[in-house]
């Protein structure tokens, strides 16, 4: 009826009714594990967490159980579901409603981790997550709901594990995720009159992740930077950096690779400390200009 | 301790006809043959040939054979726990590949991915054995809202433990179960301990199925070790839940005979105590009924018996024979 804190599923109630479209307690548990069952038994559920910090709550249904009923029951279990999320800050909601929790799913073998970083992936990587077999968590930043962009109506699908080059250039490469994906490009603007081009590679699907854009893209730039919201400690930056050095692009890195993340802390509410707590446009710049001279 | 009623003797007979004769003995032989599963199974785990570690049911077997004859296996759902040999068995799966996936073999019905704590018939609507505590209760909601949405008289029964009672998934699967009145049957097979805890230090009632009152669904305490109390419990709940009516709790109360694993050396019980249950056996006590009722023989029984024993010898010759996984297909099942 609310649609959800964001509303997100504002309309549905009205247009696929009560049967379809259901309200829940707040039950983190069972709203998940309502999902898996459903999934279980030939339904394609889609669920939707209030914030991405209260997936806590639901962490045993999907690590250890949504995850692994296919691979523990010899193949034959299918758990088709989409578990939709508002992940990270800006909002000055504070400590426990803006975190970016994403990592702690890639790190879970049988889980998908999609996260959008504009309103035209959205609709096409969630239809996609809707057709895929497996559990997908959608994590949606809540800055992005505020985002225009080009839809189209018809009902396109964007493949999961593909990574997308957003933007082409031949200085720096960022890998960068959700709505990082959007400061990069405000700061490649700021940085191309400089004569700095920096290619930006959104993977849009962090696990199974798409490795090959990215070994490919840092080959022709040598130099490399990471930035995503979550914390940096154990963060997603740090796969794609153990990536890339293990992978061909190793011996064309010209400058060491850099990550620009969260710092390792909780949200604060106060505005500017929040500001100051995960990377901004001006971070990117400032990284990207001194990895494009040499400065480091 | 906790006292449970037995059945009025009216309502054995009436339950006994509806069965019938031929049905009745193939539930004691279900007993039967998960007893001799798990006497096997411990034995198999005592010669080195099982690789990790198990959780036995034996004492149990009314509880699992009740359950699952009163429900259509098969067409209906099941979801069980961490002690789930016997449910599987109960389901009506079949021996050597529950066998074969105890012993971690590519003709288990998991491959010999799963192993003792996730037993899973799919094809069969067992949607498998949960290693965790309480892990299966918050499914069942959802195999119930697929049920109502599909529209078909399906039900699901989720079995859990005492201990999972306690865990705060089973309080948001019971609501949500019941705000949305779905076909649910929640049988708490309480088998009194929670590895050495026991339910009376674990909770402050006499009976788990109070809990039903706080969720607003019936409950009901039965004698888990009487298959005909368990088979009427759950046939009524069925019958509730395919009626529309949404789910109840039933709370079996049985006894765990063995440790809660291998690894238990039962410091939290007395022998008195447990040999006071071994005492309530379930399976000569059906067998008891049926030979009062007429419709089972001394001599009858001892081929139920020897029936049973030839199924787990032909099953572990069968998982002995069985092919181990082959390593170049590790990674099948991970994703689709």
């Amino acid at each position: 009826m609310y649609g959800g804190a964001f509303g997100v599923s504002a309309g549905l109630y009205d247009q696929f009714g009560a049967e379809r479209v259901r309200d829940t307690p707040i039950s983190e548990a069972a709203i998940a594990g309502a999902c898996l069952g459903a999934a279980l038994t030939g339904m394609r559920p889609i669920g939707e967490i209030q914030f991405m910090d209260f997936v806590t709550l639901s962490m045993e249904q999907l690590v250890l159980q949504a995850s692994k009923v296919r691979f523990m029951f010899g193949g034959k279990a299918s758990a088709p579901f989409v578990l939709r999320m508002p992940g990270g800050s800006g909002t000055g909601a504070a400590a426990q409603h803006s975190q970016s929790l994403e990592n702690w799913f890639v790190h879970v073998p049988g889980l998908k981790v999609v996260m959008p970083s504009s309103a035209y992936d959205a609709k096409g990587l969630l239809l996609a997550s809707i057709d895929d077999d497996n559990p997908v968590i959608f994590v949606e930043h809540k800055l992005l709901y505020k985002t225009k962009g080009h839809v189209p109506a018809e009902m396109y699908r964007i493949p999961l594990s593909q990574s997308h080059i957003v933007r082409q250039g031949r200085d720096v490469t960022v890998v960068a995720t959700s709505i990082m994906v959007q400061r990069a490009l405000a700061a490649a603007d700021e940085l191309a009159p400089e004569g700095i081009e920096i290619e930006i590679v959104d993977p849009r699907t962090l696990s199974p992740l798409d490795e090959e854009p990215i070994v490919e893209s840092v080959i022709k730039t040598g130099r490399v930077l990471v930035v995503h919201e979550a914390v940096i400690t154990g963060g997603f930056g740090g796969e794609i950096v153990s990536r890339i050095a293990s992978s061909a692009a190793f011996d064309y890195l010209d400058a060491p690779v850099r990550r620009l993340a969260g710092r390792h802390m909780p949200i604060p509410y106060n505005r500017t400390l929040e500001y100051h707590t995960v990377p901004q446009v001006e971070n990117i710049v400032e990284e990207a200009r001194r990895l494009a001279q040499g400065v480091y | 301790m906790l006292v449970t009623h037995s059945l009025p003797s009216d309502r054995v007979e009436e339950l006994l006809s509806s069965i019938g004769a031929d049905q009745a003995c193939q539930m004691l032989e279900r007993m039967q043959v998960i007893r001799y599963f798990e006497e096997k199974a411990e034995e198999l785990y005592a010669l080195g040939k099982i690789h990790g570690t198990m959780h036995l049911s034996i004492g149990q077997e009314a509880t699992a054979v009740g359950a699952s004859s009163a429900v259509r296996s098969g067409y209906d759902y099941l979801l069980n726990h961490h002690r789930g040999h016997g449910h599987c068995l109960a389901w009506g799966s079949d021996v050597n590949r529950t066998m074969a996936e105890f012993m971690g073999k590519e003709a288990g019905y998991c491959r010999g991915r799963g192993g003792s704590m996730h037993i899973a018939d799919v094809e069969r609507n067992n949607l498998g054995a949960n290693g965790i505590v309480a892990g299966g209760v918050p499914i069942a909601p959802g195999v119930g809202l697929s049920i109502k949405l599909r529209g078909t008289d399906q039900v699901c029964l989720v079995i859990f433990g005492d201990g999972a009672s306690n865990e705060g998934a089973f309080h948001e699967a019971l609501n949500l179960a019941s705000i949305w009145n779905l076909p649910v049957i929640f049988l708490c097979e309480n088998n009194q301990y929670g590895m050495s805890m026991s339910i009376q230090r674990a909770a402050n009632i006499e009976r788990i199925s109070l809990r039903a009152v706080a969720y607003g669904v019936p409950g009901e305490t039965v004698d888990g070790n009487d298959l005909l109390a368990v088979y009427d419990a759950v046939g009524r709940a069925a019958a509730h839940a395919r009626a529309g009516s949404g789910p109840t709790l039933i709370e079996s109360v049985t006894y765990r005979w063995r440790g809660h694993s291998k690894s238990d050396r039962q410091a939290y019980r007395t022998r008195d105590e447990v040999k006071e249950w071994q005492a309530k056996d379930p399976i000569p006590r059906f067998a008891r009924c049926l030979i009062e009722a007429g419709m089972l023989s001394e001599a009858e029984f001892e081929a139920v018996q020897q029936r049973a024993a030839q199924q787990i010898e032909a099953a572990v010759a069968f998982s002995d024979a069985s092919p181990e996984p082959d390593v170049s297909t590790i990674l099948e099942g991970v994703y689709a």
